[in-house]
């Protein structure tokens, strides 16, 4: 199978564009990678010499560690007004507490929970709505590609956080899945337009006539011969849209919209900037979140650019 | 280019009418009654309940029928009438955002084109260059990684809180007035800094970590080898690299704007400055739904006048654009 297909030219004419917000790290990925038997240690093998998906996989792995176990390790909970208030970090409470008497540490394991679920969630909604919207539309082709492309860019330019404060201004979120929800549905445009151009490029390759010609279904066509040389595009595009939607999970709560019984990172930022924190100098209030949310999305982020690094050679260092 | 512009321009006039429809399907189509939902959130005073339900019954015009409803609406947006806001009662939304907008853009503006152009200069600079490259990169993820909201926070924290060298809050000085004078200016410019910075920076890092993989790329490509083996010296053909490159960037700043808008949104709150953030939030808290509807119908409008913009600038830069597109 053909390896060294020349890496496909994205938005030449600004109608075939890959990449959202950081449009580069998904704008040069080979489409043709080789599906072989070796590729799983091939892969290792390439993946654990690159420092930078070592870093960002250690990362995130560490905080999805922080966020499983965290939670048992204390006796405080989240929410409670339990503590003296305004504490610094201390042996009692590792994190110190806010202004309330609540437990800060307990929250950050807690909010980092809700990020996870929040950007799992939200960022597989958007990958499976991006992936099928996206494989339909450049498969297919004709007035289906025509109805859905318009749908997509219709979407796309709609600002997901304007649409997200509307609908929750007026359906008041009650957990953190429905946020999940409402952030997948919103934020799975670019995945579609970038999936459609791939798609586009692969399915006038020979093989996928020859599976044509051999009489496979559209089905089987898609699952066994375009998306397994699409894995490493999807795996990448799963990842940046986890990290977005931590991101807008984030913005959200931090305005108020999110779940209000429950804890997250952004609910935190929002209490401790409405408690002013800022003025009294309570750094363990918001500093912890922020934290957590840069380890979280920028571990995903670098681990990224290594797994680019570890598919397409050309990107390599040398 | 006609062509291709007025295809563009049909997508963005479909879209503001998916999205006034939204706006006006929303309040009517949640479950629940939308008046007693308001009413019951808003902790109104007992025996006032009666005459705000008569008022917002009548303000959404629910007693004709849904298509007519439709329509009125449409009306009223073409009078500019956007409703009036409960908490400023009785000054009209579009009065509030008209005020509010001055300062976001002069927040927004700068913010994406300098780091629209600093960031692709930095990442040009960085693509290939080890030492360069694994200082800046390693950066530029920590801080497209970075929520705004909190950058703002630590910034203020930092540069207002314990240092005190800018101001913690406001656009500009309490002692002073909005005017076209010099110390309002100083003003202005003295309280813009840190918000400004928290945007910038965020938007930096993204733009600085596409334009270092394109370039990348590009010096892969047939043309740069062919130049460098002609003996072009490798500024040249970084020259040439970063004008190819600097075309899905642009593309790329279109997809963007919808996430810096938000940035802005929240570090506005952050620094309570007097944008339409910072009136976002009040209207949030407020419970002020037909200021919440009339920020969202001119977020998108603004956002789909910008893609416009870029579209045209597009044109412009790329002459293959404007022969491919009268070609077909």
């Amino acid at each position: 199978m053909s390896v060294t297909e020349p890496p496909q030219r994205v938005a030449v004419s600004g109608e075939a564009v890959a990449g959202p917000a950081h449009p580069a790290t998904a704008a040069v990925v080979e489409p043709g990678a080789p599906v072989a038997p070796q590729i799983h240690s091939e892969f290792l093998h390439f993946a654990l010499r690159n420092w930078k998906f070592v870093v960002g996989a250690s990362v995130v792995l560490g905080c999805l560690v922080v966020a499983l176990v965290g939670p048992l390790l204390t006796d405080h909970t989240p929410l409670e007004f339990t503590g003296p208030t305004d504490q610094p970090p201390s042996s009692e409470y590792w994190f110190g507490t806010t202004s309330y008497g609540q437990d800060v540490y307990s929250q950050f394991v807690h909010g980092l929970r809700a990020a996870f679920l929040v950007g799992g969630l939200g960022g597989g909604i958007a990958w499976v709505l991006g992936a099928s919207v996206g494989f339909t539309a450049g498969y297919r082709g004709g007035w289906i590609d025509d109805i859905l492309n318009m749908l997509t860019n219709v979407v796309l330019v709609i600002p997901t956080l304007a649409i997200l404060i509307i609908v929750a201004a007026y359906l008041e979120i009650q957990s953190y899945s429905a946020e999940a929800v409402i952030i997948g549905l919103t934020s799975w445009p670019w995945a579609a337009r970038a999936v459609r151009s791939q798609t586009f490029s692969l399915k006038t390759r020979e093989f996928v006539d020859l599976a044509r010609l051999s009489g496979r279904s559209t089905r089987q066509i898609l699952t066994t011969e375009l998306a397994p040389n699409m894995s490493s595009y999807l795996l990448m595009m799963f990842i940046l849209l986890f990290g977005g939607a931590i991101l807008i999970g984030a913005s959200l709560d931090f305005l108020g919209l999110g779940p209000s019984e429950s804890i997250s990172l952004g609910l935190m930022m929002n209490n401790s900037f409405l408690a002013s924190a800022l003025l009294l100098g309570s750094w363990w209030w918001f500093l912890p979140p922020g934290l957590g949310i840069v380890a979280l999305v920028g571990g995903l982020y670098v681990m990224n650019v290594g797994l680019d690094e570890v598919f397409n050679p050309k990107l390599r260092e040398t | 280019m006609l062509r291709y512009l007025s295809r563009k321009a049909a997508i963005y006039l479909l879209t503001f009418f998916v999205a006034v429809t939204i706006d006006w399907a929303i309040p009517r189509f949640m479950p629940g009654d939308p008046i007693e939902g308001l009413l019951s959130r808003m902790h109104a005073q007992p025996g006032s309940e009666q005459a705000l339900s008569g008022y917002y019954s009548q303000a959404f015009g629910f007693d004709v029928p849904l298509w007519q409803q439709y329509l009125n609406f449409w009306a009223a947006l073409f009078r500019g009438d956007l409703g009036v806001s409960i908490t400023n009662f009785p000054t009209p939304v579009s009065e509030l955002i008209m005020s509010a907008l001055p300062y976001t853009l002069a927040l927004l503006l700068p913010a994406i084109l300098l780091s629209f152009w600093a960031g692709n200069k930095v990442g040009a600079l960085a693509a290939r260059r080890k030492v360069l490259d694994n200082t800046v990169l390693p950066a530029s993820y920590v801080l497209t990684a970075t929520p705004q909201m909190w950058l703002g926070i630590v910034l203020a924290w930092l540069f207002a809180s314990t240092w005190a060298i800018f101001p913690v809050s406001g656009a500009y000085g309490l002692d002073i007035q909005p005017a076209w004078s010099l110390e309002f200016a100083l003003s202005f410019l003295y309280h813009w800094i840190l918000p400004f910075s928290a945007l910038f920076l965020v938007a930096f890092g993204g733009w600085a970590i596409g334009m270092r993989n394109m370039i990348i790329y590009e010096l892969e490509s047939d043309y740069s080898n062919y130049l460098a083996a002609l003996g072009a010296p490798s500024k040249l053909v970084r020259k040439y690299a970063y004008r190819n490159a600097l075309l899905p960037q642009i593309t790329g700043l279109a997809l963007a704007l919808g996430a810096v808008v938000a940035g802005a949104i929240v570090v506005e709150i952050v620094f309570s400055y007097p944008g339409l953030g910072t009136l976002t939030l009040s209207a949030i808290q407020n419970r002020d739904y037909f200021l919440i509807q009339g920020i969202f119908l001119f977020l998108i409008t603004g956002v789909l006048i910008a893609n416009f913009v870029i579209d045209i600038a597009y044109v412009v830069i790329d002459p293959r654009t404007r022969i491919g597109m009268q070609g077909s």
